[in-house]
């Protein structure tokens, strides 16, 4: 047991689902013995060294994992502080890290006995991921997507097609991310005996949060092991982007009991917090209920969900995980935010200095750790979650550079 | 014994069911409800559930989400409720239940919502979101306030679990009838076989069937095998179309069940 002058190592969530006082399960009661099932399964897959290894031949061999961890020598000397490392989630297969969890939960269906596969998508990263996994373990998949969001990301609609998926579209509400998750719980609850639906955000009831981020340890797991091979210490700071919160959990769950490692969560700003158009609810709301958890969320005085605003699809989403709740409060992370204008910055200056074109997501971090690491030593270390590459995000980025800041 | 049980028992007793139409409060502006309200206990309504709009309606079906979109653009908030259900309360005097998400719940204050609610008259509250699990805080606020919390069953439910959550029942149960979400439905799959007289028997209060009831012929199904019936969006849809002869005729339908003789 341990004693007082012992720290006591991180471990949430507790039984019910809480970390702290965020997550739980406020989902109708149909679903309910769905996610104690789920639960279950879960536990028994963690400890099954066969659906393990199952697991990590898929990431090794199929999705090119360990992807690797790279110094951004000309990004450093630009920002002339602090050693700067990408995490190059970019380079997974499909593009960024929603693959991770994807295959991992399809598995996991897989071994319950579902036989169909639904998930929520924006941009369309999430719902790629899930089909292309559906596609590999021949299981039928359906992808609810904001009637909006299918107008901006054509291609990605597309692209899922090609991959076997049917994509519904949602004309509920403002047609985006947010209606896509109502659409698809709606279609749960009434298809829960032989369904299983892929949340791929760390949000949504217990046991999903815990899932999604165990799912998405690897990329801090490796970090970490592959920072300690490169420069025989723990970074100083890492940086991820906040929307629900997947990359930023994988990456910094795995450092959370080392007190010397700062971790940055980046939420979008939009076009700034002070216009009320952006989406970051850890920044700039307030907690409540929604999609099964208690979480920060973007809400009016009388407890209507606000619409999120920004450019970047991925984080166009008015919560922040039960997770970073958590964190947000105790303080072991610190959040920020970054507006449009300077995500769109650090996608040019990324572009230019290394020749990697981030997703308009991982800009945001890419922005604040440039600015952190400019304030910082020549010997310390800052690591990046580079959690997607932005050729999906070309055509926005286009139309943004020529309606605004001039030339490119 | 709850106001609400008691209602539900003497339509029982007077050789029909119960029947709770289900209104959305300012669908058509929070001008309208007294009238709406007045016209469903006229017309022999057992009780009446009313919803709060939410942006984010999860459980229901796109008659009702639409109804709450229309009720949030005509700038209803619960606390409006809560003020307009206070005001008109005298003239009504059918048991009044909320239905609500927990957002709005938890935004107004879980201690000032129950509060308020008992102020303002209200019999029972029913929040599609708070599974079993999740119920205790809310549960206690509302009893102190002599509230019933009203629980949904799927019949879909393992029986420990369905036998768990009717234990902890209160004013009736509301056994919902298909996995799925409010709506209109023509069949019901047969899943409901056996299931409803099951709930029934394991229940100490009454059981009210609901979701996708909204046909006469459904009204009278449903009646005999459990208490009564709740209907959203038939009712909800009739409402806002102006014409209130379906209403009439599902609530009188319930009226005689002609429960065949035994």
């Amino acid at each position: 047991m341990a004693n007082t002058t012992e720290k006591v190592a991180y471990s949430a969530p507790d039984e019910t689902g809480r970390f702290g006082e965020y997550g739980g399960r406020f989902v109708p009661e149909t679903l309910m013995p769905a996610l104690l099932e789920l639960e279950t399964a879960y536990r028994e897959a963690k400890k099954d060294p066969a659906f393990v290894a199952q697991l990590d031949h898929y990431l090794k061999d199929y999705v090119g994992r360990e992807n690797p961890l790279y110094f951004a020598e000309r990004l450093t000397e630009a920002a002339g502080g602090a050693k700067i490392y990408l995490k190059r989630e970019d380079l997974n297969h499909t593009g960024a890290h929603k693959i991770n969890n994807a295959i991992g939960q399809a598995l996991l269906a897989k071994r319950m006995g579902k036989t169909k596969i639904i998930a929520e998508t924006g941009a369309g990263q999430h719902g790629v991921a899930t089909a292309t996994a559906c596609a590999l373990l021949d299981m039928e998949c359906l992808v609810f997507m904001g009637k909006e969001d299918i107008r901006r990301q054509e291609l990605n609609v597309f692209r899922m097609e090609l991959l076997g998926a049917s994509v519904v579209s949602v004309d509920q509400g403002s047609g985006t991310l947010k209606d896509a998750v109502n659409e698809a719980l709606r279609y749960w609850v009434a298809n829960v005996s032989d369904t299983h639906y892929v949340i791929g955000s760390a949000l949504g009831p217990h046991p999903f949060p815990e899932i999604v981020r165990d799912f998405q340890r690897v990329i801090g797991v490796e970090t970490r092991r592959q920072i300690l091979e490169k420069e025989g210490r723990l970074p100083d700071a890492v940086v991820a982007c906040v929307g629900g919160g997947s990359n930023s959990i994988g990456m910094f769950h795995p450092f959370v009991d080392d007190a010397g490692v700062a971790l940055h969560g980046v939420e979008a700003a939009g076009s700034g917090i002070e216009t009320g158009k952006h989406a970051a609810a850890l920044t700039g709301g307030r907690p409540g209920a929604l999609h099964g958890a208690y979480m920060y969320l973007l809400q009016d005085e009388a407890g209507q969900i606000n619409e999120a605003h920004s450019i970047s699809a991925g984080l166009d989403y008015p919560g922040a995980g039960p997770e970073h709740s958590h964190f947000r409060d105790t303080g072991r992370v610190t959040y920020s935010s970054v507006t449009d204008e300077q995500a769109l910055e650090a996608l040019k200056m990324l572009s230019r200095k290394e020749g990697i074109l981030p997703a308009l997501e991982s800009s945001h971090a890419v922005h604040y750790a440039v600015e952190l690491a400019s304030g910082m030593s020549t010997d310390q270390i800052v690591v990046i979650c580079l959690s997607g590459r932005g050729d999906k995000d070309v055509i926005t980025v286009r139309d943004a550079l020529k309606g605004g800041n001039g030339n490119v | 014994m709850s106001e609400i049980t008691k209602a539900i028992l003497k339509a029982r007793e007077s050789g029909g069911c119960a029947f709770v139409p289900y209104i959305m409060a300012g669908d058509g502006g929070l001008g309208r409800l007294k009238e709406d309200l007045l016209f469903l206990q006229e017309a022999g309504a057992t009780a009446v559930e009313l919803g709060i709009p939410f942006s984010d309606p999860a459980a229901d079906g796109p008659v009702i989400q639409e109804a709450g979109l229309r009720a949030l653009a005509a700038g209803t908030t619960l606390k409006a409720v809560i003020e307009e259900v206070k005001a008109i309360r005298e003239d009504v005097h059918i048991p009044i239940i909320f239905m609500t998400y927990l957002n709005p719940v938890l935004s107004y204050g879980m201690a000032g919502f129950a509060n308020d609610c008992q102020e303002a008259g209200i019999a029972g509250v029913i929040v599609p979101d708070v599974p079993f699990e999740e119920s205790g805080p809310l549960e206690d606020c509302l009893r102190m306030n002599g509230i019933d919390l009203i629980r949904l069953i799927p019949l879909s439910a393992p029986e420990d679990r369905i036998r768990k959550i009717a234990e902890a029942a209160e004013g009736f149960i509301y056994a919902v009838t298909v996995d799925g979400i409010t709506g209109v439905r023509d069949s019901f799959g047969g899943t409901t076989d056996g299931r409803l007289e099951q709930l029934k028997e394991i229940a100490d209060i009454p059981v009210l069937a609901g979701f996708g009831i909204s046909t006469p012929d459904h009204v009278r199904d449903f009646g005999r095998a459990a208490d009564g019936v709740i209907v959203g969006s038939a009712i909800v849809d009739a409402l806002h179309r102006g014409d209130k002869e379906p209403i009439k005729e599902l609530i009188s339908s319930a009226k005689n069940i002609a429960v065949p003789a035994e």
